[in-house]
């Protein structure tokens, strides 16, 4: 009978990254309330340090795979790795981050595991002893509250929704070994984008411009917001497609579904595949000129007036509260 | 070079999206459907690669009869033949059966290479790409941005947070394509006249040899949360006044900043 509450740990460039946390804080939850353990996978090559960390958020057992071929993540040996330990050990329950890596590797695992997940969930629960995992669909028009009759039961937790809750407990290593084959795939180069940026799907704060910015040029003033606020700078995809943003920095359905606590919209009427992509913001904020702009309808506060005089003064007024 | 594109219906992104009274799907009626625009990445390269190198171009779609609207709009983009899965135990398929009934259908046809969308838009489960190729027992690269391939060597770019990872593998394999890897051509009008000859073979669950079971179900679909409604600030006719009341707001009321 599969039993436990696992997750599989991310870790970047010798650091766990937040949404190890927030896994090992719901799994932490869902267990107690199951009266089961916390396991955590953690892959890479140096890493068995990390595992004191996850322990302090509630993990029982850290499964630590240590293997130079482990590093930098490739999707091919990280889901043997995974894959191999879960099998061994029958989880009833498994979170991984619905960050770009985890969602590569979540996939491939549903494959070699041959079971069923639920992407990017905003909720998990335990219902007679089953898990339920809640997640947007069409990009948040509707939700879907998922059930799975495969061991183990998957979800992917969307980063930055869930509660980090410090609750230590022993986090016991047990080093297992990654059963890597010859490699399929390996990376041949990672090119870093300028250190600071912070990613639109990761940000607390995302200030986002439209149409209305212009031009490229225009978005210079949000820059100088997002870095007071610490935020990220988001884009719709009118100004992606014009060319004036990155892909990345796309928020609605053909772009990044974001729920961060703060959403500022500057020059961005809400177009239905842009309003989906970020109505489950905490609170919004709408800049627009135009009083009649569907985003309207789902901001908390809006300000019908030139962006280009409201986001400087704006600006100024937070350079205030921040001294 | 033998070539397969796997493509899916989905409800446009302009679509008001209504769950029926009863939780179980969505209101279907007066949706105007379209292929996954992140599949249309993946066809788009499909036939860069096909002008390239030669060779043929498959398109494959699991989905009910109006599926084949889609089928023949990448036909009409240059795709050679398709394959529809059309079977009503599939109609509500999860990833893992619809990338069993993907995986029986293209091993029934040579493949060098193999394109999905990185998700499709309408359940955003952003897995079938990844199930497929493990079924398939063949490499695969997500969420590509560029793709370079010579000869057997692949070269495939994805964005992560904060960099881009270049990642070097082999044919054959499955590439799941995002936006910026290509821009889709329209279908011509000769192509949409061509499309309509094109061979398009349906096959039921039971002729590719899967059952259509699903690994997870959608229990119950609801309404998005209401939100409250909001406050036009104008405590100020200025654009300094309302910026004022907004940082107030934010600091005091929301507690956000």
């Amino acid at each position: 009978m599969a039993k436990g509450v696992w997750i599989v740990a991310e870790q970047r460039d010798g650091a766990l990254r937040k949404v190890s946390f927030e896994l090992a804080s719901t799994a932490r939850k869902l267990a107690d309330q199951l009266g089961e353990e916390v396991g955590a996978v953690l892959c890479g090559s140096g890493v068995e340090a990390m595992a004191a960390e996850l322990a302090k958020y509630g993990v029982d057992k850290v499964y630590v795979a240590d293997n130079a071929a482990l590093e930098p993540y490739t999707t091919d040996a990280h889901a043997t790795a995974v894959a191999k330990i879960v099998k061994e050990n029958d989880p009833a329950i498994l979170f991984i981050g619905a960050s770009a890596q985890g969602k590569d590797l979540s996939a491939s695992l549903v494959g070699k595991l041959a079971t069923g997940m639920a992407t990017d969930c905003t909720d998990v629960k335990v219902a007679d002893g089953k898990l339920l995992a809640v997640r947007p669909m069409y990009a948040g028009k509707c939700f879907g509250e998922v059930v799975i009759d495969a061991f183990p039961q998957m979800a992917s937790l969307r980063p930055n929704v869930f509660p980090i809750v410090e609750c230590a407990k022993a986090g016991e290593v047990v080093k297992f070994d990654a059963g890597l084959g010859e490699a399929k795939t390996k990376v041949a180069e990672i090119l870093k984008e300028a250190a600071g940026k912070i990613d639109v799907a990761e940000a607390n704060i995302i200030v986002s411009g439209g149409r209305g910015m212009k031009g490229p040029e225009g978005y210079g003033i949000l820059e100088d917001l997002a870095g007071l606020l610490g935020a990220a700078v988001g884009a719709s995809r009118a100004a992606v497609d014009a060319g004036w943003r990155p892909q990345a920095d796309q928020v609605g359905q053909t772009g990044k579904v974001v729920s961060p606590n703060l959403y500022i919209a500057c020059g961005i009427s809400g177009a239905i595949q842009h309003l989906a992509g970020m109505s489950s913001s905490k609170y919004i904020v709408a800049i627009n000129k135009d009083a009649e702009a569907p985003i309207f309808a789902r901001a908390d506060y809006g300000i019908v007036d030139d962006l280009f005089k409201v986001v400087p003064a704006l600006t100024q007024e937070v350079k205030k509260l921040l001294a | 070079m033998n070539i397969v594109a796997c493509v899916k219906q989905v409800p446009d992104t302009e679509a008001q999206i209504k769950v029926k009274g009863d939780g179980s799907g969505i209101e279907e009626g007066g949706i105007k459907w379209v292929m996954n625009p992140y599949d249309e990445f993946g066809v788009e390269e499909a036939m860069k690669l096909k002008e390239k190198l030669g060779g043929e171009v498959t398109i494959v779609s699991v989905g009910p009869a109006r599926t084949m609207e889609t089928i023949r709009t990448a036909l009409a983009m240059g795709a050679e033949k398709g394959i529809q899965i059309d079977d009503p135990a599939l109609y509500n398929a999860d990833a893992y059966a619809t990338a069993e009934a993907l995986a029986a259908a293209i091993k029934g046809v040579p493949y060098d290479i193999v394109f999905c969308g990185q998700r499709a838009i309408d359940d955003d489960s952003a897995q079938v790409g990844s199930i497929l190729a493990e079924l398939l027992g063949i490499p695969q690269v997500t969420f590509v941005t560029k793709l370079e391939i010579d000869g057997t060597a692949v070269k495939a770019t994805r964005p992560i947070e904060g960099a881009a990872v270049v990642v070097a593998t082999s044919l054959p394999c499955v590439i799941t394509a995002t936006k910026g890897l290509n821009e889709p051509r329209y279908a011509s009008l000769p192509g949409i006249m061509k499309a309509k000859k094109k061979p398009v073979d349906i096959k039921k669950a039971a002729d590719i040899g899967v059952t259509g079971a699903s690994k997870s179900k959608v229990a119950k679909f609801t309404p998005p949360p209401a939100r409250p409604p909001g406050k036009v600030l104008c405590a100020d006719d200025t654009p300094e006044g309302k910026a004022a009341e907004l940082a107030k707001l934010l600091r005091e009321e929301a507690k956000v900043i």
